[in-house]
């Protein structure tokens, strides 16, 4: 706490400018103890992470044989040689994942602390958090839980992000040359920042939901639509991209106060898109996720395309050129080489704007960005008549016929997407390959950049599917926020008892190996089983990107309840912290457990006891590596689709080291086998089938009812059987006891276990990794 | 044949690249000096088209001509025995790679880890990753040879980029020649 007294006389003295700082001061009102980690250092919780990290240790996955970040390289670390700093190659693969992870944590500290201070200026410090209402008692739970301080209001927010900053700068300051040493520190690190980036999360998702009225922890938040097709052309169309909301919701107030809400479309891409349909569902729409840039771009149907901050094409403005679309900059982050007119006159922006003196233009003041959006998109509209960047037909068949089969843009390719062939097909006349390839197509261009004839190819893929692109329009419901206390009170104790045999939580970005359909599939698949799904993000829209044949979505078909069988969408990336939130609030709510700056203990219930599992099948950004740390160090597993190998680190456990798997008993202090359970932390998985069956065997826990060892048995065999053709090779290591066997596998399963010799174990209530929960020591 | 660069343009390994199999007596002469070799097969396998087969009855006619033991990673243990061959086991490609990182692993016989890997259908990019990791961490026990169709440069021997009845003819010769005892 700061306190500044510009002028104080006293009998004594006269004191100017006198400045006191008298440290952190917790708040003493509140009634639950401070824990023992308030404000965790980034060694406080070391000793956690390395019990995470014996268990599952780091399988390194170099992405190159060097190391360039010092002048006295490169150098060569291939076969655990040294650098010139003394680093080895498993150092050093462990430095970029937590250079990575604290360039996410950075990111989300970075995009709360620009948020909060709008909101802040706009609403003032004294705006109470609302994340629920009445519904929600406990509205920052990863804030309270690492912190220990239970924010009131907006102004309560700083001091928590005061405390992110300072943690990054930590953390990016031992990826310095001559810092850290030790792989298995850095790997404790990066934890750390993962924890640190749930905290900024929270605080930005928070801050929103409170300051704009977002849905309040709402199972019926609105429909809204979603997709390539939703946008009414004969409008002037704006276009929104990013992360960060406010110049937005700047639009959207500006076309309310000027009763110009009909007269212009507001589309959305990425997780601005989210947020902006969570501040007006009936306003704004969804294009689609961050892969849909181009496609959507090229089209010419945007008028104007405001960008924000993060998952931004760097070439959004070279694009927007092509289609005569001017683009305004509005965020510190992302300025694009363009002018700063935050001060210059409205009138004369729009009028630079509208008369392409210049290409866009830098405003940071949101409201500004509304009224300069909303007119010059209506003045601009009516001279661009649509113009687009893609190609004819007739363009496409011809250029196609001039391709040499060289076979650049497929190496390019991502996703190995067989472009050449669908290229010869094109020359005769046949685009139905070229449009199967926008399916698994992820919108990078790659493909354009390599072809030696400057082919638009990513336009001719467009192109072809045009017609279809056209009828894209889904239904997806408005990110609802928070988790109800009410709602985990429900099912805690069914999680925890493993009656609901899980959480699975589609997240991240939209880097997938075959399109989104596979993220639908999964939610579809285990909404069905009645596991909980929750999404955020770019997977959130993917879910909602596929209809069944009554043409209704995901989220017509599934309430969004935080409830067995429901799909619950969230929100936008810094809505992940509910996720991880109802997760603490099972332990804090059902299980009564001291939550205040007790993360230790909170982790190591979530750990043994809820039967959590992250999915980023498309994971792509530094942002969702540190994301998915944050779940690590909570003690969730995060699997990731095969392009999530380039994180070039995975924490997998050994079922076949049964040593590994032993946990104290917490009434006895005896240690117990209890299986794999979850066997890994990070693992990619190589197919969506696989996937499948991962996540069915990760919600398994120690700690397990026999009712539900056997619901969550039942669901991991029965996928193993239909997706892989055969029973699972390792069912021993998850039976318990006979109570565990699915009662209609029995005899099937118990032939199985005799096979493998397998003998009755143990069952504990109340396991542990950490010693220091155990009540009764034995002498 | 085509020259030794990774398939996908931008997967530059570094110093130590993957030597070239110039011919499939290479392959053959490798697996023949083994003492426990094993075969890493991914779900391309079954996508894969080879004339009118696919890549893994290539894989099944290679490991029975050999008397190599497959690990069927992803989902495809299925279309292994439907094809009535059995793998010696299946697990994640993550899995197996870190199994075979570990010199101290027993294989999925008990008898001891492996000093020869074979990998054959997985994505290109995420073979790429598991062989550097095996590159950078197995180097002491184990040698690694993809027999997939794109160079991959963090095995210790690939084939180079090849067109398809290329690759296919190199699959027919090794598996010919390892069944000639």
């Amino acid at each position: 706490m700061n306190i500044k007294i510009k002028e104080l006389k006293t009998d004594v003295a006269v004191m100017k400018n006198l400045e006191v700082s008298v440290g952190r001061v917790l708040e003493e009102t509140w009634a639950e103890p401070v824990g023992p980690t308030p404000f965790p250092s980034i060694t406080d919780l070391r000793e956690w992470d390395f019990k995470l990290l014996q268990r599952y240790k780091p399988f390194y996955l170099p992405f190159c044989d060097v190391c360039c970040l010092c002048t006295m390289g490169k150098c060569d670390l291939t076969g655990n040689k040294r650098g010139a700093c003394g680093l080895n190659m498993a150092a050093q693969q462990a430095r970029i994942v937590l250079l990575a992870c604290s360039i996410g944590a950075a990111t989300h500290t970075g995009h709360a602390r620009h948020l909060l201070e709008h909101l802040i200026e706009k609403f003032g410090r004294s705006c109470p958090i609302d994340v629920g209402g009445i519904n929600v008692d406990i509205e920052a739970p990863v804030t309270r839980l690492v912190t220990g301080i239970r924010p009131k209001t907006l102004g309560d927010l700083e001091e928590v992000l005061d405390y992110c900053e300072t943690e990054v700068t930590h953390l990016l300051s031992a990826c310095h040359t001559g810092q850290e040493g030790s792989n298995i520190d850095f790997e404790s690190k990066a934890l750390h920042a993962g924890m640190i980036d749930q905290v900024g999360m929270e605080v930005a998702d928070m801050a929103q939901i409170s300051a704009y009225s977002f849905p309040k922890a709402d199972p019926e938040a609105p429909l809204t639509d979603i997709g390539w097709g939703v946008a009414d052309v004969s409008k002037p169309v704006i276009l929104v991209i990013g992360h960060n909301v406010p110049s937005s919701t700047g639009i959207i107030d500006y076309l309310t106060d000027k009763r110009l809400y009909n007269k212009v479309e507001v589309v959305g891409i990425c997780c601005t898109a989210i947020d902006i349909t969570r501040y007006s569902p009936s306003m704004a729409k969804i294009v689609g996720p961050i892969s849909w840039q181009l496609r959507f771009i090229r089209s010419g149907i945007p008028d104007l395309i405001v960008v924000d901050e993060q998952c931004i094409r760097a070439d959004a403005l070279v694009e927007a050129q092509k289609i005569k679309t001017p683009v305004i900059a509005s965020s510190p982050k992302n300025c694009l080489g363009l002018e700063d007119r935050t001060k210059s006159p409205a009138k004369e922006i729009i009028s630079d704007l509208v008369e392409g003196k210049v290409p866009g233009v830098l405003i940071l003041d949101p409201e500004k960005v509304g009224e300069v959006a909303a007119e010059t998109v209506m003045a601009v509209a009516p001279k661009r008549k649509k113009f687009k960047s893609i190609p004819e037909i007739e363009e496409v068949i011809k250029a196609a016929q001039g391709c040499t089969q060289c076979n650049e843009c497929r190496r390019a390719c991502p996703n190995d997407l067989p472009i050449p062939y669908a290229m010869k097909a094109a020359a005769k006349g046949d685009l139905k390959p070229l449009s199967e390839i926008l399916e698994d197509c992820i919108g990078c261009a790659r493909c354009d950049s390599a072809c030696p004839n400057d082919f638009p190819l990513h336009s001719f893929v467009v192109a072809a599917s045009q017609k279809s692109l056209i009828k894209e329009k889904f239904k997806i419901r408005v990110g609802r926020g928070a988790i109800q206390d009410v709602e985990i009170r429900n099912v805690g104790g069914p999680i925890v008892l493993g009656e609901i045999p899980g959480v699975v939580a589609l997240v991240g970005c939209a880097n997938y190996p075959h399109g989104g359909r596979e993220v639908a599939e999964m939610a579809e698949e285990f909404a069905k089983r009645r596991y909980i799904v929750t999404a955020t993000g770019c997977a959130a829209m993917s879910i909602a990107m596929q209809k069944d044949e009554e043409g209704k979505t995901l989220y017509e078909k599934y309430p969004g309840d935080f409830d067995a069988g429901g799909i619950v969408n969230v929100g936008s990336c810094v809505s992940n912290p509910h996720i991880a939130g109802a997760a603490i609030k099972i332990a804090s709510i059902f299980a009564k457990l001291p939550l205040r700056a007790n993360y230790e203990e909170i982790a190591d219930y979530v750990h043994t006891r809820v039967g959590a599992v992250g999915v980023a099948w498309g994971a792509m950004s530094q942002k969702a590596a540190s994301i998915a740390s944050g779940f690590w160090r909570l003690g969730v597993p995060v699997i990731v689709g095969p392009h999530g190998s380039k994180y070039r680190r995975m924490l997998l456990g050994r079922k076949d080291h049964e040593e590994d798997w032993y946990d104290y008993d917490a009434r006895t202090g005896d240690r117990v086998y209890v299986g794999p359970t979850p066997e890994h932390l990070f693992y990619a998985a190589e197919t969506k089938e696989e996937a499948m069956v991962m996540i069915a065997k990760l919600c398994i826990r120690p700690a397990d009812t026999t009712k539900g060892r056997a619901v969550k048995l039942t669901h991991y065999i029965d996928l193993h059987r239909r997706l892989y053709g055969i029973l699972p090779d390792d069912i021993h290591l998850f039976v318990r006891t006979k109570a565990d066997i699915p009662i209609t596998m029995k005899d099937e399963i118990l032939k199985f276990l005799e096979k493998k010799k397998w003998k009755e174990g143990r069952i504990i209530n109340i396991p542990t990794l950490l010693p220091r929960l155990i009540r009764e020591r034995k002498e | 044949m085509a020259r030794a660069e990774p398939w996908q343009t931008a997967e530059i390994s570094g110093p130590k690249k993957a030597h070239v199999i110039t011919k499939p007596a290479v392959v053959v002469a490798m697996i023949k000096k083994a003492k426990r070799p094993i075969f890493v097969v991914g779900h391309k396998a079954v996508e894969t088209e080879l004339g009118e087969k696919k890549a893994i009855d290539f894989a099944i006619g290679l490991a029975k001509a050999a008397e190599i033991p497959v690990v069927a990673t992803a989902h495809i243990v299925g279309e292994f025995i439907k094809r009535g061959f059995h793998p010696a086991a299946w697990m994640p490609a993550m899995d197996i790679g870190n199994r075979l990182k570990d010199s101290e692993w027993n294989g999925v016989d008990g008898e001891g880890q492996y000093d020869l890997a074979l990998f054959m259908g997985m994505q290109y990019y995420m073979e790429w990753l598991i062989l550097s990791g095996l590159k950078h961490f197995a180097y002491k026990h184990l040698t690694t040879i993809s027999v997939d169709r794109f160079y991959q440069p963090h095995a210790t021997w690939s084939f180079p980029n090849m067109k398809i009845e290329e690759w296919t003819k190199n699959l027919e010769d090794i598996t010919s020649m390892l069944g000639e005892k």
